[in-house]
């Protein structure tokens, strides 16, 4: 099968040309030699420069879907949040599955400051996740499992504010905007590392 | 012989079968008497157990369905938005798994979606933001690909050292795999209509479940070979694999293969989303956390003799298993039926293909002597399938995926098969 060699970018660790059947010798090339040489892996010899098939997006329908929220801020909507705001949402809206304090479930374990040398206890908001913006991304998404997006900006930003004071990582009068909560610096923040394996006959990593 | 998989088998059907035909040769007489020209005086040990040939069969039939005796099931893990079911391996044959048997992993529940009314929308550093239909993604060039996809939490119930099971099924211990024809558009297709812009590295996918499931992908494994899949074993994608539409990343961790694929947002960085952080993460209990071990690492299992298979004697049986690799193609699979001290290389089924299961087999004559049965995969990078020692000492005691160290299946001098791997460690 072709297996055209621009398309071949290789991942560390990937060694076959992953969209064919055959064994192509290893090729490399970087995102943007990719993007520039405008190529594709599996289009028949005879494929036009463009399809045109789809329609163009417009502003506004890009704006409804393009809700992630990155750690640098890029994508917070306007609003604010106060702990004490939060905390009315939190006993409202997460209280059932998380517990009164976070801890005791029964879904997944919030609350948790321990300091970890080696490895930690569980996987909570305090003593694992490396970013705060993941909380505002994750809550306005998928949070109250049974309804979700039924909370306002302003109530996600109240519920994270208070979720990290609980987490003792903003004090009882935090306010959490576009502004404030990326700057918010989780303790685990910095034990987060890129994957180091690479497939091979060396060592087990 | 099949059995309800939502309840882990504890019977011992290869023990029962002798009492089962002793009761279907009582059918059989009763056949013989009617059609008594043909018959001959057969000893009761003799006689056929059933005569089909002497009715008229059912019609034809718009879809077909399992013979009634084979009801092979997945085992759920609990019943909740947030779930897991897994794939009855050890029933299974050869490699591809049959779609309503595709292990389940949902972070929201299963959405119903209408194929009319889902779109994809392709947006950020593009040239060209972009929204299709269904139509318009199944009007592309298409491929088909034969790959396995793994949950990289598979497998987690067998790395503890103080918690090592010995009545585990396959189906428990490894039954997040499954393996099936893929069919789509080539994802570097559709980035090819909208124009990456210079300085994109990453992609964000979100699904349309109601978890809003999203996960960042590193843009040259998107170029080397995403698919956007619809089609699965020669149909239309499962609803609980992400009907209409999914993307499907061969080799990756299955977690990101996000299925109800609505949104790709190209970046130049990973978003850091709930899945690639909180969860799909990995302690190495040195104090670091590893993140975006994307790869599945080669990892083989023996799917017979397993848990609760008995041996009804010894002599001649072939262990038979499943190996694969998330870096490319299976190179060897050894067997060892002295718990590791000799090896000897599996016969591998062909095809061969990257990133896909390879069937395996070794024939052995069992001497009816307690042993260890034990598989070690060794893929075309050079990768060998690790002991859990050798997981321990990498990684420490903390980490929840991506255990893929060598099993082992104890076979007591009773013919009873169990999970061993605690008598080597």
């Amino acid at each position: 099968m072709r297996c055209r060699a621009l398309a071949c970018a290789v991942l560390v660790g990937v060694t076959a040309c992953g969209t064919g059947e055959s064994s192509v010798p290893l090729m490399s090339g970087t995102p943007d030699a990719m993007m520039l040489a405008g190529t594709a892996g599996d289009l028949p010899a005879n494929a036009p420069a463009r399809f045109d098939f789809g329609r163009r997006a417009s502003d506004d329908r890009i704006a409804l879907w393009d809700i992630d929220v990155r750690p640098d801020g890029a994508g917070l909507p306007p609003g604010r949040g106060s702990v004490a705001e939060g905390r009315a949402v939190y006993d409202v809206h997460c209280v059932a599955c998380h517990g009164p304090t976070g801890t005791e479930g029964p879904n997944d374990q919030l609350v948790n400051s321990e300091q970890w040398d080696l490895y930690p206890t569980g996987r909570a908001v305090g003593n694992y996740w490396p970013y705060a913006t993941t909380l505002y991304d994750y809550i306005r998404k998928a949070m109250p499992q049974l309804t979700p997006g039924i909370l306002s900006h302003d109530q996600v930003y109240a519920v994270v504010a208070y979720v990290l004071y609980m987490n003792e990582i903003v004090p009882e009068d935090a306010v959490m905007d576009a502004q404030t909560l990326p700057a918010v610096v989780m303790p685990a923040r910095d034990k987060f590392v890129v994957d180091d394996r690479i497939g091979g006959s060396g060592p087990v990593r | 012989m099949a059995r309800d998989a939502e309840t882990p088998r504890t019977d011992r059907s290869n023990l029962s079968r002798r009492a089962w035909i002793t009761t279907a040769s009582g059918v059989v007489a009763a056949g013989l008497i009617r059609t008594q020209s043909d018959a001959i005086r057969l000893s009761a040990q003799e006689a056929p157990r059933a005569d089909p040939t002497k009715v008229p069969g059912r019609f034809v039939s718009p879809v077909g369905s399992r013979a009634p005796a084979e009801q092979p099931r997945r085992l759920l893990r609990t019943e909740a938005l947030s779930s897991s079911s897994r794939t009855p391996l050890d029933q299974l044959m050869g490699t591809i798994t049959p779609a309503d048997l595709h292990f389940e992993r949902h972070h929201g529940g299963v959405p119903d979606i209408r194929v009319e009314d889902h779109e994809l929308l392709v947006h950020g550093m593009v040239e060209r933001p972009m929204v299709f239909t269904m139509s318009d993604i199944m009007r592309y060039p298409r491929v088909s690909r034969i790959r396995f996809l793994e949950c990289s939490g598979n497998g987690g119930g067998v790395y503890s050292r103080d918690r090592m099971p010995t009545e585990i099924t396959v189906q428990q211990l490894d039954g997040l795999l499954s393996t099936s024809e893929w069919t789509g558009v080539p994802v570097s297709t559709i980035l090819r209509e909208v124009g990456v812009r210079p300085g994109a590295s990453w992609i964000l996918a979100e699904g349309s479940d109601s978890a809003v499931m999203s996960r960042s992908v590193p843009l040259e494994k998107v170029m080397d070979d995403a698919l956007l899949a619809f089609g699965q074993n020669g149909e239309m994608i499962r609803p609980e694999q992400g009907y209409p539409l999914r993307l499907f990343l061969p080799g990756f961790e299955g977690n990101t293969s996000v299925k109800w694929l609505r949104r790709i947002e190209v970046t130049d960085a990973p978003t850091h989303t709930r899945d690639e952080t909180s969860k799909y993460t990995d302690p190495l209990g040195d104090g670091t956390v590893r993140q975006f071990s994307l790869a599945m690492d080669a990892k083989s299992v023996i799917t017979f003799p397993s848990y609760p298979y008995v041996l009804p004697d010894r002599g001649w049986w072939e262990i038979r298993g499943l190996a694969w690799s998330g870096r490319g193609r299976v190179a060897r699979v050894d067997v060892s039926t002295d718990g590791g001290r000799n090896w000897v290389a599996a016969e591998l089924q062909g095809p061969i293909l990257p990133k896909s299961t390879v069937r395996f087999r070794h024939l052995f004559e069992w001497n009816g002597r307690d042993t260890l049965l034990m598989s070690r995969v060794t893929d075309e990078t050079g990768y060998v399938q690790p002991t859990v020692e050798q997981l321990w000492e990498a990684r420490g005691p903390s980490t929840s995926y991506h255990q893929n160290h060598q099993r082992a299946w104890k076979l007591a001098r009773t013919g009873e098969v169990t999970f061993g791997l605690g008598e080597l460690v």
